[in-house]
């Protein structure tokens, strides 16, 4: 199990690193509630990125996406702290909408997966609820096993496969 | 894509106005329809060899070889499924496909064999085909009639005994000939090994095609042995476990239509389709019942997801199961009074069988590993799933729980679905790392008679049809 958590920490860096921009390290999760106001307008017009954008988003959090370990839905340390910054940006933007989609690996059949996906997603919508965004402004889908980003056979694509992904919904 | 399949098969009840002389010189033939008995008959008076049979329990005994030459035609015309002559080949070549799949038979096909004239149809030279070490000799004929329709006559005959042991024929549109030709294998199948038929029936499946991080997915259906398949889809949206209801007019199956993955009934007909539940969120896993009243589904509600069944129609959805986990995968036993199905209500995936209404459930797996995708025979005797643990294999036990038996050794061998015989499954096979594409295979019972299914793309999510009436 350490080895497994392990694998999933390098995963989600290796994820972090590649879809973003840098990031700040890891910090501890805020409180709920009301994120303070951090300048995210600073970083605006003059790169052509609209405040409160998909790109802005993206930029903004520590990463878009969460990683699950094996037939689990848990949202694990590591995962609070990115959805704390997701809702700490969400919190900036409250008319903004999101979708998340639930994902696993393909070590489970069909049809089980879609409903892991969907309880992935939904463990995710809940957590950032928790965290003060407002839950109809998340819609989540499971894509199951159908749309895995790592191709491999092994347990290092299997670990970056079980993930949910928030979209901002332009 | 343009044409409508559902055509009604006429079967001629063996009315061959040149057969019967011929015929009549040896013991009336009786005639079967695919729904009378498939039990052995009794050798002609004063034959001695022992009944032509095929042992179907084991895979130790040899495959009985069986002669099928090319079907002769009274007059080479052009159909519109091909010149006469021809058709009558590719008829042959047809059941000899069929009945070497079943690894019953070691048919010696028509591309190995001397053609046979018209006349010699109901008058077979026995003591030739004795030669070619066949036990089973299948004749027939394709003949076009004035109303564009064609006949197939095909007649099954023991070779040692010299006897005629059934026959039978069939009128259909040229749309249809290859039926023609799997009803006959069927006769012959049903005749010689006393199990039901399978070979006339379809198999709705998903063919895929793209890298396996965006698989382009189409709904598809083709007959049994891979052949005669059409697109359902166009590949724009996700497609997912299709199932053929029972009167083979429609199909239910998951569609990422909108981004909202949802079931539908999509009519083959018409090419119309409607959306199953209206107003719900995730639901999955659709299963005809038996009688196709009712489709049995599993739908996701706050993360929770549970077995319901809808009539098949559309109307409101009956919940029959309410655990805090992940139940679905339900499947009707074939008198439509109980239902196995998955949850993972103890930890993991294991199989479950409760009563049609969602009462007394209990589980009836138990053995290492999780368990998935319960599929109920149709001879009611067995239950297939897929095993879970070093990879996905198919296997069967029975609706007790007892008697667990694995059938295949791929990597990953998923979702198996049943031959309207329950003797022979499907199942898709999906291969490792980033070029691991699906396939579909069939297996028997025995789990040695494995067989890559020549889909024209790769393909997933089989589901089997009943045998066409």
């Amino acid at each position: 199990m350490a080895k497994l958590t392990t694998k999933l920490l390098i995963a989600t860096a290796l994820v972090a690193v590649a879809g973003c921009a840098p990031k700040r390290p890891p910090v501890l999760p805020p409180a709920a509630g009301p994120a303070p106001d951090q300048g995210y307008s600073n970083n605006g017009p003059r790169d052509g990125i609209v405040p409160g954008s998909r790109a802005d988003f993206e930029r903004s959090v520590q990463s878009d996406t969460i990683h699950f370990a094996l037939d689990q839905y848990d949202i694990d340390a590591t995962a609070r702290s990115i959805l704390d910054s997701q809702a700490q940006w969400l919190t900036h933007y409250p008319n903004v909408h999101i979708t998340i989609e639930g994902h696993c690996d393909e070590r489970g059949t069909r049809e089980y997966n879609l409903a892991l996906g969907d309880r992935r997603a939904n463990s995710t919508k809940n957590y950032l609820a928790a965290r003060g965004v407002d839950p109809s402004r998340i819609s989540t889908i499971s894509y199951g096993k159908e749309r895995p980003i790592a191709l491999g056979s092994d347990e290092a694509s299997w670990a970056q496969n079980r993930r949910a992904v928030t979209i901002v919904l332009n | 894509m343009s044409h409508h399949p559902i055509r009604r098969l006429r079967m001629a009840l063996a009315l061959f106005a040149f057969g019967t002389a011929a015929a009549s010189a040896q013991t009336a033939p009786s005639v079967q329809t695919p729904t009378s008995s498939a039990a052995p008959q009794a050798l002609a008076p004063g034959q001695t060899p022992p009944p032509l049979e095929v042992d179907v329990t084991g895979g130790i005994s040899a495959p009985m070889p069986i002669a099928i030459p090319a079907m002769p035609t009274p007059a080479v015309v052009s159909t519109p499924a091909g010149m006469s002559d021809q058709v009558g080949r590719e008829l042959s070549g047809i059941i000899t496909n069929d009945l070497k799949n079943s690894g019953l038979f070691r048919p010696l096909g028509p591309n190995m064999l001397r053609p046979v004239s018209f006349p010699e149809v109901t008058a077979p030279a026995f003591d030739y085909w004795g030669g070619t070490g066949a036990q089973a000799l299948v004749q027939g004929f394709i003949k076009a009639n004035g109303d564009g329709t064609l006949t197939v006559g095909c007649y099954l005959y023991d070779v040692f005994s010299k006897v005629e042991l059934t026959r039978q024929g069939f009128v259909v549109p040229p749309s249809d000939w290859r039926r023609a030709a799997h009803k006959c294998a069927d006769m012959v199948y049903t005749r010689l090994t006393g199990e039901g038929p399978y070979f006339d029936s379809r198999v709705v499946y998903v063919s895929e095609t793209g890298p396996k991080g965006h698989r382009i997915k189409r709904l598809a259906i083709m007959d049994q042995d891979g052949f005669n398949g059409r697109f359902l889809t166009n590949g724009q949206t996700i497609v997912l476990t299709p199932h053929l209801s029972p009167d083979q007019k429609s199909i239910v199956y998951m569609s990422y239509l909108g981004d909202r993955p949802s079931l539908y009934v999509y009519d083959i007909g018409t090419g119309r389709q409607r959306l199953l539940v209206p107003n719900a969120g995730l639901t999955l896993a659709p299963r005809f019942s038996p009688d196709g009243r009712w489709i049995l589904f599993s739908m996701a509600e706050a993360g929770h997801t549970n077995i319901y069944r809808v009539p098949a129609g559309g109307g409101r959805p009956q919940r029959l199961t309410n655990s805090p986990g992940i139940d679905t995968g339900g499947s009707y036993s074939p008198d439509g009074s109980r239902i196995v199905f998955e949850s993972d209500r103890s930890g993991a995936q294991q199989l479950y069988v409760m009563n049609a209404d969602g009462s007394n459930q209990q589980r009836i797996s138990f053995g290492n590993g999780r368990y998935a995708t319960p599929a109920w025979s149709p001879r009611g005797d067995l239950i297939a799933f897929t095993k879970i643990g070093g990879g996905f294999h198919v296997g069967v036990m029975s609706p007790n729980g007892g008697g667990e038996k694995m059938l295949t050794d791929g990597w990953q061998d998923e979702q198996p679905t049943w031959a309207p015989n329950g003797r022979v499954l499907m199942f898709f096979r999906t291969g490792q790392g980033g070029g691991g594409a699906a396939d579909l295979w069939s297996v028997d019972l025995t789990g040695v008679n494995e067989r890559r299914i020549p889909t024209p793309l790769d393909g997933s999510d089989p589901s089997w049809g009943p045998i066409r009436p």
